[in-house]
């Protein structure tokens, strides 16, 4: 790293054991409607450029706009699973400067009557003593609409900024796409786990924004986007939620722009924690002002000042009329909410028995949903979890995609899973002709049945053949029968594999066990 | 002259629908017209001959084939250039959007084309709308059809030109504090600015967005009922346009009986103040609704008195706002800086802005831009929209004791080009009577009260009724309008000056 003036950093741990990090996140997200939030424009992703446009999110003159309804049925949504009051009327407000990125030179926006406000998100985070989870309580300030700008372009130049380019690009076809617009209220008392809690924050909105529907939630395609303040401020001892501490008046703060990976937000807080905590203990001062993420080298550098205030000259938008959700709505809404996403999490792993180490597999594949699915196509928790992480989670982590796309790709669905396992509870396929007839599936030979059908796997249900193998392994083995016999059941097992071999593998492990058992007279 | 121009626009729709005349006819008629006088009024931006003929025809030809047709289809109109148009360019006045031709048809524009009326051209305007004289046009002035040397109001100057010079029987206008009822004062027609979210705001280029309203001018109350009837409705594209049916000013017009009517007399705009041969006619209208069978009351709003302030704050803040979209990235005028080399896009827009605006234009935005800044925002903005609270308030309570209220429509007859150029303040002042309904977003109409003795120029007569009350307009001007005719014995317009000659006979 280099030791500029402007990223010279102290270690993190050095840091913490003289500051205390305050944070305020802010989080825009692109609602999921299907047109834009003041015409009807689609919102199609990776649309060609200027495609998806019109006089009114062009900004042409005389153009006007027209509340998205449900861009505001959306934002209640949130604003209510983020445990906010709802306001019984607001208005949007203009958000006035220039940027050839925004048609009108003003942004619709929310100023001081935003939709929804005080409210929290509780998120978990790993508890220190490395033994489950404790909770930390994000109080949100406000949650707000919006619209987004169009998307520049620049064209030369080495950085990509508009600073030094030779020209700029602008596609407008994400000018005036719904955006929600949450703040956390100062994040305080985190200590030295600040950065984990960022994390673990913008992950359980993600979450939550996705089991409301209301978002793709792409941080990657820019759907979410998440803003970071921090500030430092000296450390009272060694509570960092303690009195004394809450006490000491907050430092200057750095709003980090663009942090678009959950990777990144941990990594931002802690850069720019090691980064002020040089700049203090050296004798400087924090400038107040924005600062670029750069997710490749892992630092963040200077952008433009903030000292000079901008003045956004913010007033009530005379163009559109107050927003005044009736109560009755705002309560129909209410029962559309989804069970809070760790909540429902802590449910299912108490119905499917898993232990912490299933279920946090199975949430790092994120396989909730198909698991659940499978379950309720008949499977049992223990069969969909190892049919769902086997060769499906193999394939998609080999694709480096994820498990509900991928399956989407070779359209495996919990329907297919639970009947594979049914063809093995029912004793049509042993364990490893299910796994043949799933790869069969995957690449794309057809549902389970037809796979097995156009395989030939299929266990030999005639007894009589299991009963010859059965007895010649018996009779080749004669100290191992004698074993079983004296009640050592679990040497079986030898015998069961040498009887399947017999059986080409085409029979009923589980049939092969009970008969050898009851022939020693172990049973 | 031909003497289909002269005829109003319910007498054209009578010919056209009997057969007497053809839209080509009319259309033709008042193409020739304005080939004959414009030179001298400048009234029009752009004429737009071969597609007003091209509709003519498509109508004459629809009511060959016996087509079920509006009432007014075939009757041309003017359209004022803050409209946008397909097809025709809508510059507002101004250089920064010289050429400039939209691609989408205001609401407005819309429901003229469907209800069959071939569009004449654009007509001239103060620029963006900023101003009471036409003066502040970019593309020159345009002249009040009584005497060239004066103007024709503003800002919809050329609308009222248009009509009062027989150019058309129609035009529309737009009104923020009087651009359609103070150019209808000084011309001797008729305007009228309907209740705000009556007529659809989609397509009409913003000035303030809380005060702009569309409506109609013409040459007879009647005229102007048949197209406030066509212009107003609701507009899904505009949120703050009215889901309620349009009050039935036809029928209003058409019965225009006053009797037992309460007309209200603001105290505040009246007297002082007011041009002496203004407020004699003013007061003898008065006395002809009287003498119809109408009440006399006089009212009171006090609050009147911050209008002025109060307007001059929320204007130019939200026209501050609604003007900075011109910045040279999509459309419009765009100019570099001089002596730079690669001027950055912030360079282009502020060179832009600088040459394509006036002063006019850039004294509002700098206004508003101050008003609307932290630290200044309660003190200004804040205060303006209290006092628009209480000037509502003052109505609300007036309109407890009259039916309808009434005041000269502006304190002057026209005035000479360049008076009142050098002093915005005196320009401005001539709003105080027509800045009211626009903070309150109620219906006025002006029409003429008759010539001020002293000039020999129209005085106009303010009528302004309660929000969604625009029929009560109707009603009282169409009795009054009964009255002064019989009085003038003809209308007051046969009194301008021929155009064809004025030029020679003018300058008294």
């Amino acid at each position: 790293m280099t030791t500029t003036r402007d990223d010279a950093v102290l270690g993190y741990d050095e840091a913490l054991a003289q500051f205390d990090p305050v944070m305020g996140l802010e989080v825009h997200v692109e609602l999921g409607t299907a047109t834009k939030m003041f015409c009807g424009c689609a919102t199609t992703f990776g649309a060609e450029p200027n495609t998806q446009v019109c006089p009114v999110c062009l900004g042409l003159p005389g153009a006007l706009p027209v509340v998205n309804a449900k861009g505001v049925e959306s934002a209640i949504r949130i604003g209510l699973a983020l445990n906010c009051q709802i306001a019984d009327w607001c208005r949007f407000a203009r958000k006035n400067y220039f940027y050839p990125d925004m048609p009108k030179n003003f942004q619709t926006s929310q100023y001081d009557e935003p939709i929804a406000f005080d409210g929290y998100l509780d998120v978990e985070i790993p508890a220190e003593s490395g033994e489950g989870t404790e909770t930390y309580r994000v109080e949100i300030e406000r949650a707000h609409m919006e619209e987004d700008t169009g998307k520049s372009l620049h064209v030369g130049g080495s950085t990509g900024r508009i600073q030094g380019a030779e020209f700029s690009l602008v596609d407008y076809n994400r000018a005036g796409i719904p955006l929600i617009e949450i703040v956390t209220k100062p994040l305080v008392g985190a200590g030295h786990r600040a950065p984990e809690v960022a994390k673990a924050y913008v992950s359980a909105l993600r979450d939550l924004l996705r089991a409301l529907d209301v978002s793709d939630v792409k941080m990657e395609q820019g759907s979410m986007r998440c803003d970071v303040n921090l500030s430092l401020r000296p450390k009272a001892g060694e509570d960092p939620t303690s009195d004394a501490q809450l006490a000491v008046p907050m430092g200057t703060r750095t709003e980090t722009k663009n942090v678009n990976s959950l990777r990144s937000v941990e990594g931002a807080v802690r850069f720019e924690v090691c980064r002020h905590a040089a700049v203090l203990t050296s004798g400087g001062s924090i400038l107040q002002e924005t600062r670029h993420w750069h997710e490749d080298t892992g630092i963040t550098t200077s952008g433009r000042e903030k000292s000079d205030a901008e003045d956004y000259r913010y007033f009530p938008e005379p163009d559109l009329v107050p927003v005044a959700p009736d109560a009755a709505w705002v309560e129909e809404l209410r029962a559309t909410l989804p069970e809070p996403p760790a909540q429902r999490r802590k449910r299912l792993q108490g119905e499917w028995g898993y232990s912490d180490l299933e279920m946090r597999d199975v949430l790092n594949a994120g396989a909730v949903e198909l698991i659940e699915e499978t379950v309720a196509a008949g499977a049992t928790p223990q069969a969909a979890r190892k049919w769902w992480l086997g060769e499906p989670a193999r394939r998609a982590n080999t694709q480096a995609t994820d498990l509900v796309t991928y399956a989407d790709q070779v359209g495996l669905t919990p329907s297919q899973v639970a009947e594979l396992e049914s063809m093995v509870v029912a004793g049509r396929l042993n364990d490893k002709m299910a796994r043949q007839v799933l790869e069969g599936v995957l690449d794309g030979e057809g549902g389970p049945t037809q796979v097995a059908d156009a395989r030939g796997l299929e266990l030999v249900q005639d007894d009589s053949a299991l009963e010859g193998a059965v007895e010649k392994v018996i009779a080749d083995n004669p100290d191992i029968a004698e074993k079983i016999r004296g009640g050592k059941v679990q040497a079986a097992g030898a015998l069961i594999g040498q009887v399947m071999k017999e059986m080409k593998g085409q029979a009923d492990a589980g049939k092969a066990r009970e008969m050898i058992l009851a022939k020693l007279g172990a049973a | 002259m031909s003497d289909i121009t002269r005829l109003s626009a319910a007498d054209l729709a009578s010919s056209l629908a009997s057969g007497e005349l053809t839209s080509l006819e009319v259309t033709q008629a008042h193409l020739d017209r304005t080939e004959a006088v414009d030179g001298a009024v400048h009234a029009y931006l752009h004429v737009a001959g071969e597609s007003a003929l091209s509709a003519a025809r498509e109508i004459d030809g629809r009511r060959a084939k016996g087509e079920s047709l509006h009432r007014l289809a075939g009757v041309p109109i003017a359209v004022k250039d803050v409209m946008t148009t397909t097809g025709m360019p809508t510059t507002c006045g101004s250089k920064m959007l010289q050429g400039w031709v939209p691609p989408y048809d205001a609401t407005v524009v819309s429901r003229l084309k469907a209800a069959g009326l071939p569009i004449l051209g654009k007509t001239n305007m103060d620029e963006f709308a900023m101003g009471s004289s036409t003066e502040h046009s970019a593309y020159g002035n345009t002249a009040n059809p009584w005497d060239l040397d004066r103007i024709p109001g503003g800002s919809g100057g050329g609308s009222s030109a248009v009509v009062a010079s027989f150019q058309a029987p129609l035009a529309t206008g737009t009104d923020t504090g009087g651009s359609i009822r103070q150019p209808a004062a000084v011309t001797g027609s008729v305007g009228v600015k309907p209740t705000y979210g009556g007529v659809s705001r989609y397509g009409l280029v913003a000035l303030a967005s809380s005060l702009d309203q569309a409506g109609p001018c013409a040459r007879t109350v009647m005229d102007t009922a048949l197209l406030h009837e066509v212009m107003a409705g609701h507009d899904p594209m505009d949120s703050t346009s009215i889901d309620a049916p349009v009050p039935d000013v036809v029928a209003a017009a058409e019965r225009a009986d006053v009797a037992g009517m309460r007309i209200g007399v603001v105290r505040e705009l009246t007297g002082e103040g007011f041009q002496p041969g203004v407020q004699t006619r003013f007061d003898e209208a008065v006395q002809h609704l009287v003498d119809a069978g109408a009440e006399v009351v006089e009212v009171s709003c006090p609050s009147f008195e911050y209008a002025l302030a109060a307007y001059y704050l929320i204007l130019p803040s939200e026209a501050s706002s609604n003007l900075a979209r011109f910045d040279a990235m999509r459309y419009g005028l765009r100019v570099g800086p001089d002596g730079v080399a690669a001027p950055s896009a912030e360079q282009v827009m502020a060179a832009s802005r600088d040459a394509g605006f006036g002063d006019e234009v850039k004294r509002r935005i700098i206004l508003g831009t101050y008003a609307l800044s932290s630290g200044y925002y309660d003190a200004y903005y804040g205060s303006a929209q209290k006092v628009r609270r209480l000037i509502a308030d003052d109505f609300a309570a007036a309109f407890g004791q009259a039916d309808v209220l009434v005041s000269p429509t502006a304190p002057t007859t026209a005035f000479r080009f360049g008076e009142k150029t050098d002093d915005p303040m005196a320009m401005y002042r001539g709003d105080i009577a027509t800045i009211p309904a626009n903070l309150a977003g109620i219906p006025g109409m002006s029409l003429p009260s008759g010539l001020a003795d002293e000039d020999g120029l129209p005085a106009g007569f303010q009528i302004l009724a309660p929000a969604m009350a625009d029929d009560r307009l109707y009603t009282v001007g169409a009795a009054l309008e009964q009255r002064l005719l019989e009085k003038w014995g003809g209308p007051l317009l046969d009194r301008a000056p021929d155009l064809t000659t004025a030029r020679q006979t003018e300058g008294a």
